[in-house]
């Protein structure tokens, strides 16, 4: 088993955002997350990448706690985050930040990038944030798909994308590796309808529905 | 420890290409260039007053620009990074906690020390090239003061920045904290002593708390240890301890502050959520 959430609770300032959730995530699934705004689907994938400290239960990543053994837990993480940050830097620096931290390498990133029919070379000294939205999407999208993972975390990466870029990104998503899983929060399941094999739906903090389809 | 230098090398490159960095470089650097160009090569022409008075003007200032601007910009980029999801992006690489703290405090503290240590390096060359003969153990000392100013305030910045969440409230923290300390430097404490009848050895021991003030006792004794402008207390404060023990507290006494307040952020950093 990669993810194994028993009882996970989180409050902020008083109020459950999450309560009481067991989830597990097993090789080879691929998952839709679905429910509406304020659901608490990002809290829970921020508490499995080892950001939020849980008010009680137990996550572990491959046997390993994201708070306690972070960098082992997200040498095995590729995360795609719901709002493309504005990142300073310049994709030359960010990429060698990911190249030196996570062993990406760089021409994996650039190929990737391509089959997006996204020309990285051509803006690699500009600052990341100065891309424009859905050339930042396709970046991050590339960045993830070159990292060598078992679980993929996908927080609604195709919110900026343009029809031809999401046909893209859905074709690409075809050719992941059958042994590692996926994990997409999205609002049109339609769309992925085609590439997801479990479906969970989450409102005010609980699972409420979890189900193979 | 490798992703250390790579996170410091990477807060480096982005700072040097920010604004702040050129505002405070040419602020900062320039007038440095200019106190040792003008100030240290000419003090046989300008006389030693006039020396004295340049070397003042030069140590308010810095005594005013250099905290808050470490304390704005740092809080700014910190507290930011984290607000804006920068931080949640960073921080989704297999990238240790320490690493990432510490890398940003060395990057940040070679930006902000650059400056000053390159302005001080083209002074030291401007004076040689003229050909007078170099104060070096004062320009090594007061290095070592501006070093330790630097410190203690980029510690208390990465302090408040982790330990509260919002950038506001960071920043005007900050705030709070350099303008209490402006206040209590010499004057505001003379004011203290004669309106309450504070016990002196309370305003002497308020006196040696503070940074900003262990840091215009030290420079100002360095330069000019009869200057009457440093103030009843700061008198004596270098009278009591000596210069050679006053120079070793306005090392020191800021380092051991800003040691314990990057560390009290850094666990709050660890125990803390992240976003
Ligand atoms: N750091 C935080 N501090 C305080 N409250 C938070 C924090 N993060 C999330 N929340 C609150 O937790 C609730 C769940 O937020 P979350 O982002 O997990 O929702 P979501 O299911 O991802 O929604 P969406 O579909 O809009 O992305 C919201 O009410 C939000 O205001
Ligand atoms: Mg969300």
């Amino acid at each position: 088993m990669l993810v194994v959430a028993e009882k996970v609770s989180k409050q902020f300032m008083g109020s459950k955002v999450l309560d009481s959730v067991n989830i597990t995530i097993n090789k080879g699934d691929r998952i839709a997350m679905m429910g509406p705004n304020g659901a608490g689907k990002t809290t829970l994938v921020r508490a499995m990448l080892g950001f939020y400290h849980i008010n009680s239960g137990k996550i572990t990543v491959n046997g390993h706690d994201p708070v306690k053994e972070r960098v082992k837990v997200l040498e095995n993480i590729s995360f795609i985050p719901q709002l493309p940050p504005p990142v300073k830097l310049s994709i030359e620096e960010l990429l060698l930040y990911i190249g030196r931290s996570s062993g990406i390498p760089r021409e994996r990133v650039l190929q990737e990038a391509g089959r997006m029919d996204l020309d990285i070379q051509k803006h690699i000294s500009k600052p990341f944030f100065k891309l424009s939205g859905g050339m930042k999407q396709k970046l991050l999208i590339a960045i993830a798909l070159s990292k060598e993972s078992d679980l993929l975390i996908f927080d609604e990466p195709t919110a900026n994308l343009d029809p031809k870029g999401r046909e893209k990104f859905y074709e690409l998503l075809t050719e992941i590796d059958e042994s590692c899983s996926t994990l997409f929060i999205t609002h049109r399941l339609d769309e992925i309808k085609g590439l997801v094999n479990r479906q969970i739906y989450m409102d005010l903090g609980k699972v409420v529905e979890d189900e193979k389809i | 420890m490798k992703n250390l230098f790579l996170v410091a090398y990477l807060d480096v490159k982005e700072s040097l290409r920010s604004k702040w960095f050129y505002v405070y470089s040419v602020v900062f650097g320039g007038l440095m260039a200019l106190f040792f160009i003008s100030g240290v090569s000419d003090s046989v022409v300008m006389g030693f007053t006039g020396l004295s008075r340049m070397l003042l003007i030069f140590i308010q200032v810095t005594i005013i620009i250099l905290p808050i601007f470490i304390l704005i910009t740092t809080v700014k980029s910190i507290s930011g990074d984290r607000e804006s999801n920068v931080l949640e992006y960073m921080l989704s690489f297999p990238v240790s906690l320490k690493d990432y703290y510490w890398g940003k405090m060395l990057g940040r503290f070679l930006t902000v020390f650059m400056p000053v240590f390159l302005a001080l390096l083209l002074g030291v060359v401007f004076g040689l090239l003229k050909g007078g003969a170099l104060p070096w153990k004062m320009v090594f000392l007061y290095s070592a003061f501006l070093f330790s100013l630097s410190f203690v305030f980029l510690g208390l910045a990465f302090f408040l920045s982790t330990l509260v969440k919002s950038t506001d409230i960071a920043l005007g923290g900050s705030f709070v904290v350099w303008i209490v300390m402006l206040a209590f430097i010499d004057i505001g404490l003379i004011g203290l002593m004669l309106q309450n009848r504070m016990n002196d050895g309370l305003i002497v021991f308020l006196a040696m708390l503070n940074p900003i003030e262990v840091f215009r006792i030290g420079a100002i004794s360095l330069f000019d240890p009869e200057l009457t402008v440093i103030g009843p207390v700061a008198y004596y404060i270098l009278d009591t301890l000596g210069s050679t023990w006053l120079i070793i507290y306005a090392i020191f006494y800021p380092i051991v502050i800003g040691a314990l307040l990057s560390y009290f952020g850094y666990i709050a950093f660890r125990k803390k959520d992240l976003l």
